[in-house]
């Protein structure tokens, strides 16, 4: 007998007579402070960003290349995603900054990932209740190791990619993409439970905020959200 | 997907319903002493328990502000035990769903009945890709398996990276939270295992915690961008898709997962949830409960291997290891509910005083004290697992917090019941005693002279209190106090007040 078998009957065995379980209640809230976009949800992203000490920076559509480049002020060698918009691209190369593209021309190694001091990404939706921002590994995003090894993380965040609760942000997302869940810089309470901002992860989270006027939301990636 | 087998029997301690407990000599799910021992030491150390008190207090204040957050908290539970109910009655159909939807995806699954099985199962994975070195991100089911004893005696060599474990390491000592496995060790302590066994630790290492958590990660930086393969736990396993997810804070687990080219995650059968949309429900509850945050600072979810991103092997073991065993109880199998937040723990007035290494296994507190002797087994009266379904006041703080909602007082209640049973053959002190006090309460007029006796007692109260009693009352006062018997008893005191007219006092006639 396999293992597989023979841990198959043994939970056969010790269900045997045992009832089917009832339906799953689902009474809990579904949305939250508002609808994708709107200023009460924006406004609640932004508060849990500042309460978990990242840096955050509002902007409209059009200033997105100038906020970049105040916020890389300090960077000399900036690694991108493939798929990053030309203008975003200018403004990582500005100011004398050296750029590296992932997988132009080559796949960039982890040790190059190291040496380099900032990483621009955009994000696939945002929850606005846990200040929470989620990467799909999407061409504005690149693959994993991008935003987890330089340290510093610089994120657009458009307004209209920022849904109110958890449940809402599910609907949005692919589950067999590679996906990462970003609520602050990387953080330990392992010494005696007092925070420390900053481990292995990203020690520098800039968020951008970009103002959008909602009427465009992002195409959910598998089926609607789920109304109230 | 292994034939042969190692030399242990398939049923420990010869169950007689024929279920298959976690073996002994393997993994760290009993502890050589039983608890009421192993407490005692652990309450003389006087730094254990500050560095407890303080860190409980913290975590407990953090847990209860962002809970009441949400309005809908208790909506939540609901929904988290219905669906983990709803898990456990079709474990069978959600696992091979998974394993179905994990292979689609490029990604391999074992089978493993035991500890021993899945660390062999691992160690040979390792040895497959020629790594001496692995790296590891926190989890409790490599714990609890022993996986990093299986690696050493291999010649391959494991790292833990989350802070918290790599001190435990570090300090070769043991883990005695789930979630804060170093909680027991102050800044000064820490500082001190750093500098002693850490060879890259900077010469002048203070013991302020961000000095401490950078040197963790120069150390582990070169580590992460050498390793060629990672060893994971999982947080949740999601059958519909075959997703794995982990949830951390500190990015060890995103260098883990990420980086190396192998990686192989090992999880118990019960973490697997039926559909996507669950996640829901549990990525609300997990953190808040867990670190009380509104959300961990990292979640990485992956499903089975993505070309060109993270790992191209990726191998999921799945453990049973005493878990059909727990299930075979329709009481105690809630407790394969527990999504290990550590919730229970932070309340608990038993875990806050002697902390997790008294129970002995890695599994302490409320949710150890029914896991951990339902995985093993209870062996009789000397079995240290045992002695854990007692190591609690019921004062059901921990079925308040629960996630889950596990009614944790109840369980332990019933293996009580369990453990009495198993050792019921010959009638011991304690069935001689309640026998005696029957035959006295029978009668009443034994029973008032019994009172009066009692009185005796005052006599060895210090302060209305009796911390000693000559044997065989010293087997109740060797680990608790006793109030001092009133200076007369409730018949006197009533005959003293209403003596005369007791008779009439039932129509309340005397008013």
């Amino acid at each position: 007998m396999t293992a597989r078998d023979d841990v198959l009957a043994r939970i056969e065995a010790a269900l045997a007579g045992s009832p089917p379980a009832g339906a799953i209640p689902r009474s809990y809230r579904v949305g939250g402070a508002g609808d994708v976009g709107s200023r009460d949800v924006v406004d609640l992203f932004v508060d849990r960003l500042l309460d978990y000490k990242a840096r955050v920076h509002h902007t409209p559509p059009a200033d997105i290349a100038t906020t970049l480049r105040a916020v890389l002020q300090l960077a000399t060698a900036v690694v991108a995603p493939p798929g990053l918009p030309s203008e975003w691209l200018e403004a990582c190369a500005a100011d004398g900054r050296s750029v590296l593209v992932d997988g132009t021309p080559v796949t960039l190694t982890a040790t190059d990932l190291d040496a380099s001091s900032a990483v621009v990404t955009g994000c696939r939706v945002a929850i606005a209740e846990t200040g929470t921002i989620v990467l799909d590994g999407g061409p504005d995003q690149g693959r994993r190791a991008l935003s987890l090894v330089p340290d510093h993380h610089v994120v657009v965040v458009r307004a209209d990619q920022i849904v109110a609760s958890v449940p809402e942000s599910l609907p949005y997302l692919r589950p067999s993409s590679p996906l990462t869940f970003i609520s602050g810089p990387s953080a330990t309470s392992d010494i005696e439970f007092q925070r420390v901002e900053g481990v292995h992860g990203p020690r520098v989270l800039d968020v951008i905020v970009v103002q959008t006027d909602a009427a465009s939301p992002p195409e959910p990636a598998r089926r609607k959200p789920r109304a109230r | 997907m292994t034939k042969t087998f190692l030399g242990y029997p398939t049923t420990f301690l010869g169950n007689a319903s024929g279920v298959s407990y976690a073996p002994p000599g393997v993994g760290r799910l009993r502890g050589d002493e039983t608890f009421p021992r192993a407490a005692r030491t652990a309450l003389a150390n006087g730094q254990l328990r500050r560095n407890l008190g303080a860190a409980t207090a913290t975590i407990r204040a953090k847990r209860a502000a962002v809970v009441s957050e949400l309005p809908d908290w208790e909506q939540l539970r609901d929904a988290g035990a219905a669906i983990k109910t709803d898990v456990m009655a079709r474990l069978p159909e959600l696992l091979t769903q998974l394993e179905t939807n994990v292979i689609a995806h490029g990604g391999q699954v074992h089978w493993a009945r035991d500890a021993a099985e899945a660390n062999r199962i691992v160690v040979d994975l390792v040895r497959a890709t020629g790594a001496t070195e692995v790296v590891k991100v926190k989890s409790m089911v490599t714990q609890e398996i022993g996986l990093n004893d299986a690696l050493e005696a291999a010649g391959i060599a494991p790292t833990e990276t989350d802070l918290a474990e790599l001190i435990v390491q570090l300090g070769h000592d043991r883990p005695s939270h789930i979630l804060v496995p170093a909680i027991h060790r102050n800044r000064a302590e820490i500082r001190d295992i750093f500098t002693r066994e850490m060879s890259d630790a900077p010469a002048d290492l203070t013991d302020d915690p961000r000095h401490l958590a950078m040197t963790a990660r120069a150390h582990l930086r070169r580590k992460f961008l050498a390793a060629t393969v990672g060893i994971s736990g999982a947080n949740f396993a999601i059958a519909e898709t075959g997703t794995l997810a982990v949830v951390e804070s500190e990015g060890n687990g995103r260098m883990c997962l990420t980086l190396p080219q192998t990686l192989i995650t090992v999880m118990g059968i019960e973490k697997v949830l039926p559909t996507w949309r669950d996640l829901e429900v549990f990525l609300q509850l997990l953190p808040r409960s867990s670190t009380g945050e509104r959300m961990n600072p990292y979640t990485s979810m992956w499903t089975g291997v993505t070309p060109g991103d993270g790992p191209q092997q990726f191998h999921l073991v799945l453990l049973d290891n005493g878990r059909t065993a727990a299930l075979s109880d329709d009481v105690g199998r809630a407790a394969l509910h527990c999504i290990r937040c550590s919730a229970c723990l932070n309340v608990c007035p038993i875990y806050e005083r002697t902390g997790g290494v008294a129970y002995g296994s890695v599994y302490p507190g409320p949710i150890g004290a029914i896991l951990s002797p339902q995985l093993t087994g209870m062996g009789g009266h000397h079995d240290p697992n045992a002695s854990l379904p007692f190591a609690s006041t019921l004062c059901g703080a921990c079925y308040e917090v629960c996630p889950v909602k596990i009614d944790i007082p109840s369980i332990l209640v019933h293996l009580r019941n369990r453990a009495v049973d198993q050792s019921r053959r010959r009638p011991g002190g304690q069935l001689m005693a309640m026998k005696f006090v029957g035959w006295v309460m029978r009668s009443p007029r034994r029973f008032a002279l019994a009172e009066r006796l009692t009185r005796v007692g005052r006599l060895l109260a210090v302060r209305g209190r009796i911390r000693a009693l000559p044997w065989p009352g010293s087997a109740w006062t060797s680990s608790r106090d006793l109030p001092a018997p009133p200076a007369k008893t409730f018949r006197e005191w009533w005959l003293e007040e209403r003596g005369h007219d007791s008779h009439d006092s039932h129509d309340g006639s005397d008013r």
